[in-house]
């Protein structure tokens, strides 16, 4: 009897759990949505307590009160710039208890001798995806953190060694399947996955991880998934689909913004054949600097304004000084967008995080797709911190490495302001055409600083 | 293969679908709070640590399940509140604009 009533609650959590990611589709409704998510989590907790497995409470209290403690920091101190490594970090740790959840249900059976196949198989894929990810997100966490360099590290024969390592993985997994009781076998799968995720995300350069987090998002969803095979759990079964499912639609997503196909972001290590790639200029032509009186001028006269925020901005943490600008820009009567680019931060949305955080209203938040028209009716659009996202290259020119790439096309409005400390290229060092074109006029400076003499002077306009 | 794991991939596939369906609704300036939503979902793998923390089974079960029960509770915790304060920060265009004090203070609030 217990057991139903457990499960029907577990039944209860997924509704609410589902439930919540449809509220997430409209910023409105999403607050609530996660409310009614946390609650459900509650339920399946308490219902889990009864559990007829559950013999004693003591380390359950330990283990809990240990991660309250520790996720409380993680919930409320972590700013927004470091999301995306606060995310990775928790694939590791969510991660971690897959796969020790694995490690523990494994021996449990070995030493009862109760061990199917079926079950087996799911405990092995739970610690490969499991072992894969708490490495593969501890890389990446460092990597983001600026703990390890943000550059890839590659040496020769990496991509056949990665691969015989993966088929290391699959030999075990087979042979398991088959001798179901080898413990050395199984201890040498998780070895072999904790240094998969090690050399997996080694070559990966600090500018590709959020494709790598949100991938790893997925890994750990699947973990999740062969857990709830392993133990009969439809909860987890479902939660890890969900989670699985989200991760790869966004990797895709990113990539696809990248202009990079899946597998080159996973095994090109692209930051280090930059240097030979073609940086000639098609153009050509000097760029046209700007002072600050000129450029606020413009502005405080202008009807239709876009801001063009690259994470170049979120680096100088000038959001609140551009969300000042804008909004004195509409006291004067303008009208001011916000266009983002998918990876103008450094994971799936992180710029509208950031700029909701500096006090911007989300429907002033506007994707690409849906602004690109509008630039050509825009009378100054500024772009702050961007560069490869708004190279109009991508359209024109074929032999540029960024060729194809989805932009922002700036290069439409009537006229362009460039906020930019130096005159450097972007991350992929190609050269920008729209930088030197005759509507453009650029302000060289601290993007804060200048964001901040331009609010003062449409202020005095 | 036992019928109970047949019925499984049934449950696999369905929420695979109504996965599919769900997270393409979810508009690209809820995405961020979309990754920190599923990590704290996917903090319900504290139901399968919990289970092996309080089985009795042995020492080594015990302690790698008490890890993994702080791990997801970690999760859980950080995950919802993280997800809450990133939602609490998205908010519409005020009607009144026009009110001075207002927009004053709070951005003289913000540049501090």
């Amino acid at each position: 009897m217990t057991e139903v009533l457990i499960q029907l609650a577990y039944l209860f959590a997924a509704f609410l759990f589902i439930t919540a990611l449809r509220a997430l589709g409209r910023p409105d409704s999403a607050r609530r949505g996660m409310q009614l998510a946390a609650f459900g989590m509650g339920i399946a907790i308490m219902a889990t307590l009864f559990q007829a497995r559950i013999i004693s409470y003591q380390w359950i209290v330990v283990g809990t009160a240990v991660g309250t403690v520790a996720g409380y920091p993680l919930g409320m101190w972590v700013p927004m710039t470091a999301m995306p490594q606060r995310i990775a970090l928790s694939h590791a740790f969510g991660a971690l208890a897959a796969t020790l959840v694995g490690i523990g249900e494994y021996i449990i059976g070995c030493s009862g001798g109760t061990l199917v196949r079926s079950t087996v198989a799911a405990l092995g894929l739970e610690v490969l995806f499991g072992g894969v990810t708490v490495t593969g997100s501890l890389m990446a966490f460092g990597k983001l953190q600026g703990i390890l360099t943000g550059r890839p590290w590659t040496f020769r024969g990496q991509n056949a060694i990665n691969a015989l390592l993966f088929a290391a993985c699959c030999c075990s997994f087979i042979w398991l399947i088959a001798f179901p009781a080898q413990v050395g076998v199984f201890s040498v799968m998780v070895v072999l996955a904790v240094l998969l995720g090690i050399l997996f995300v080694l070559p990966i350069g600090g500018a590709d991880m959020p494709v790598v987090v949100s991938l790893l998002n997925s890994y750990a969803g699947l973990a999740a998934v062969a857990t709830g095979f392993a133990i009969d759990n439809n909860i987890l079964i479902i939660v890890g689909a969900l989670d699985g499912l989200s991760g790869l639609i966004l990797s895709i997503a990113m990539s696809k913004a990248m202009n990079r196909s899946f597998a080159n972001v996973l095994f090109g290590a692209f930051g280090s054949t930059v240097t030979d790639g073609p940086a000639v200029t098609v153009a050509g032509g000097e760029m046209s600097s700007t002072t600050v009186e000129d450029a606020a001028l413009r502005l405080a006269y202008a009807e239709r304004v876009i801001m063009v925020p690259g994470y170049g901005l979120a680096v100088s943490q000038a959001q609140h000084q551009m969300r000042e600008l804008g909004d004195l820009i509409e006291k004067r009567g303008g009208d001011v967008r916000y266009a983002i680019h998918p990876v103008a931060g450094r994971m799936p949305g992180h710029m509208n995080v950031l700029l909701a955080e500096a006090g911007v209203p989300y429907d002033k938040l506007i994707d690409m797709d849906e602004i690109n028209d509008r630039f050509v009716e825009t009378d100054v659009a500024i772009v702050v911190g961007a560069n490869d996202v708004i190279n109009p290259a991508a359209h024109t020119n074929p032999t540029s490495p960024i060729f194809g790439m989805p932009i922002l096309k700036v290069e439409d409005a009537k006229s362009v302001l460039v906020l930019k400390r130096g005159k450097g290229k972007g991350f992929s060092g190609v050269e920008n055409d729209l930088f030197v074109d005759p509507k453009t006029s650029m302000l060289f400076g601290d993007a804060r600083q200048s964001l901040l003499d331009l609010g003062l002077h449409v202020k005095e306009a | 293969m036992p019928s109970t794991t047949v019925i499984q991939l049934f449950v696999f596939m369905l929420a695979g679908f109504v996965g599919v369906q769900t997270i393409n609704r979810i508009p690209p300036l809820l995405h961020t709070p979309l990754m920190a939503a599923t990590n704290a979902i996917s903090g319900i793998s504290l139901v399968a640590s919990l289970v092996l923390a309080g089985s009795g089974e042995g020492v080594l079960a015990t302690v790698l399940g008490t890890i993994a029960v702080a791990c997801a509770m970690a999760n859980i915790v950080g995950g919802f509140l993280i997800t809450d304060r990133m939602l609490s920060m998205f908010r519409r265009t005020r009607t009144a604009v026009t009110d001075n004090s207002n927009s004053g203070a709070s951005s003289a609030g913000t540049s501090s």
